[in-house]
């Protein structure tokens, strides 16, 4: 007897493949992709000459090179506290735990004006902390540190969350091994445990970068906004945008909008490189 | 080496994991822990790895006391069930892995790690996967990968905690074969477990079974077939038949029950429990017997009969379908066991069903 071929697929789990694709491409389309692309075509309308002359001035360079220094610091500040963060909240047995756990989620639910206030409020000169800060010479307030101050609360969830829930799942007969196999205890943190969180850390780390260079809301409270020494290119981009200069606010966000494409790259390449191992 | 454990404790909250355990391995043996899940016989195992600590006992291995010993310092190979393979090192790295942690005063050269790397890759047959990473591999090829990482830093005792268990049948039977090999040629001191009772006894010199945190018998696979120490090891042996007999002049007696085979026992006259194997049952027909054929069905080489009683009480039977009497449905046949275990009723009813753990208590209610 012969069999027709008959076409025989699969069923989907999900009901109306093109139905949810289409309404997922349309919402991307619409939320992200359109502005995007409204932003390059408006900076492309200036022209390439007015385009560098507009990102290469002493104010836009200041604001670039601010933001960028800031959020270099505030990254590598978190890369540290929020792999340790991760560590002690996986790792330990603790009382008031969860509430700590709980609390690292304040930097996401907090609107961001209200910790820029409440970080002015904590460091200015007669602030909390600030008070003895000052003494000793040390200004926050008003000065890049005050930056990378604000940036660093409002991207640590982004490390902490990434890399917990894979040393979560970190199988403890590795560690075990390591053990059996002699490792001391930084040899199995270094060889063994590290190079397995790697890809979600770094992943983590480049999302809080991302994030710290847009950050607007917690900077503009506790930086001063001194043009050249404390403005934000984000803060610079909104006063073009006051002054009806949408040539100079698009030509600065077109630049935020490639470094964050770079990233994005970047990080990509570094997690393919960290998973090297995890591929057939 | 020679181990010895010495009353050896354990609870893990309310559940006593181990309770009391006394055990001599001797130098070069090849020892099977062979126990049901919860048997306690990974926590034993362990416990001799450094990597759990008992409540109280010893651990004393050529007369020096591990337990205050760190991992580190034991030098053993630990073979973990899932293989616990270093993901983001190639083969190479993972075998390599104890010989390139050690302190730089006393690591091999680079060169003295990579000839023993190629050593042990041609003692496991794999040579060509050097450059692998585990996520490339089959599951045989991890678990000799897994050993291999274990015999690199030349382990005084090689543990093993399931070594098969995740392996395909064909695969499990090939190394065990290889298995055995790898302990003659290196004779370090060997205990692996297994609930699989095959593999135990294929492979190990000794079997120690295990059943509720206690050794229930230490002995060879005829030993423990033949004489298993208690209701426990019998049920575990498979022995699924019991029947109530009585005893008289230490000789099982029960209507039906031809037990002429069987040894006799220095047992006290009176009810008891037999322990049977069906494979271990031959039959003939009697027609004052109350056992009635009621069922059979064969697979090509065993004929499993069962036998009724009038009172409901099944009785299966495995008979080798060439050796087996013309069986006929309907018919009554005498029990003729070849081979069983008497057990006096008050120790089968101590031992009567494993106690749930405390865990599955709490979820019940």
């Amino acid at each position: 007897m012969i069999h027709a071929a008959a076409p025989v697929r699969a069923k989907r789990v999900l009901p109306g493949f093109t139905l949810s694709l289409g309404t997922t491409l349309l919402y991307l389309t619409a939320i992200i992709l359109i502005p995007v692309l409204a932003l390059i075509l408006k900076g492309a309308e200036i022209g390439p000459a007015r385009f560098w002359a507009i990102v290469t001035a002493p104010r836009a360079l200041a604001a670039f090179q601010v933001t960028i220094t800031a959020a270099v610091i505030a990254t590598a500040f978190n890369a540290v506290y929020g792999l340790l963060m991760a560590w002690v909240l996986v790792r330990y047995e603790f009382p008031g735990k969860r509430i700590l756990d709980a609390l690292m989620d304040i930097p996401f639910a907090l609107p961001t004006a209200v910790a820029g206030l409440s970080l002015t409020a904590l460091f200015s000169a007669n602030g909390w902390i600030g008070q003895f800060l000052e003494p000793q010479g040390i200004s926050i307030v008003y000065t890049i540190w005050g930056v990378a101050l604000a940036m660093a609360f409002t991207s640590v969830p982004f490390v902490v969350r990434t890399v917990q829930p894979v040393l979560e799942d970190l199988d403890p007969a590795f560690e075990q091994a390591a053990r059996t196999l002699g490792a001391s205890e930084g040899a199995i943190f270094a060889r063994v445990v590290f190079p397995q969180i790697l890809p979600a850390w770094l992943a983590g780390c480049t999302i809080a970068f991302a994030r710290s260079l847009g950050e607007f809301g917690a900077i503009v409270f506790i930086a001063g906004n001194l043009p050249m020494k404390t403005e934000i290119a984000a803060l610079l981009a909104f006063i073009r945008l006051e002054e009806f200069d949408y040539q100079g606010a698009s030509a600065i966000a077109l630049v935020l909008l490639m470094f964050a494409l770079i990233l994005l790259v970047v990080s990509n390449r570094l997690q393919a490189w960290a998973m090297r191992f995890k591929g057939i | 080496m020679t181990i010895a454990i010495s009353s050896l404790t354990k609870r893990f909250d309310q559940t006593a994991v181990l309770r009391g355990i006394d055990l001599t391995i001797n130098d070069g043996e090849l020892v099977a822990l062979l126990g049901p899940s919860g048997s306690g016989k990974t926590t034993l195992l362990k416990i001799i790895a450094g990597l759990d600590w008992p409540d109280a006992g010893g651990l004393v291995v050529n007369g020096q006391d591990w337990l205050p010993l760190p991992a580190q310092k034991r030098r053993i190979g630990f073979v973990f069930q899932h293989y616990a393979l270093f993901p983001h090192m190639t083969v190479r790295d993972n075998i390599a892995f104890g010989l390139t942690v050690r302190p730089k005063s006393e690591r091999p050269s680079k060169t003295a790690i990579a000839a023993k790397v190629d050593d042990l890759l041609g003692l496991l047959q794999i040579p060509h996967l050097a450059d692998r990473f585990p996520a490339q591999l089959s599951g045989g090829q991890r678990q000799r990968v897994a050993l291999g990482r274990a015999l690199a830093i030349e382990p005084a005792v090689l543990l093993l905690d399931e070594p098969f268990g995740a392996l395909d049948a064909a695969i499990r039977r090939d190394l065990r074969a290889w298995l055995r090999e790898v302990h003659q040629a290196t004779g370090s001191t060997t205990l692996f477990v297994t609930h699989d009772q095959e593999e135990a006894f294929e492979l190990a010199d000794r079997v120690v079974v295990m059943g509720e945190g206690r050794i229930e018998q230490i002995g060879s696979a005829d030993q423990i077939h033949d004489h298993p120490a208690s209701p426990f090891v019998a049920r575990f042996m498979g022995a699924v038949v019991e029947l109530p007999v009585t005893l008289r002049a230490g000789r099982a007696e029960a209507a039906g029950l031809d037990a002429r085979m069987l040894e006799r026992r220095a047992m006290a006259d009176g009810p008891a429990q037999l322990f049977l194997r069906p494979d271990a049952i031959a039959l003939d027909a009697d027609p004052a017997s109350p056992w009635i054929l009621s069922h059979k069905a064969s697979n090509g080489a065993m004929i499993r009969a069962t036998l009724r009683r009038a009172d409901g009480t099944e009785v299966p039977v495995d008979l080798l379908r060439h050796s087996a009497p013309d069986l006929s449905l309907g018919t009554a046949y005498r029990l003729r066991p070849l081979t069983g275990a008497v057990f006096p009723l008050d120790g089968v009813a101590q031992n009567d069903a494993p106690r749930p753990l405390p865990i599955l208590k709490e979820k019940r209610q």
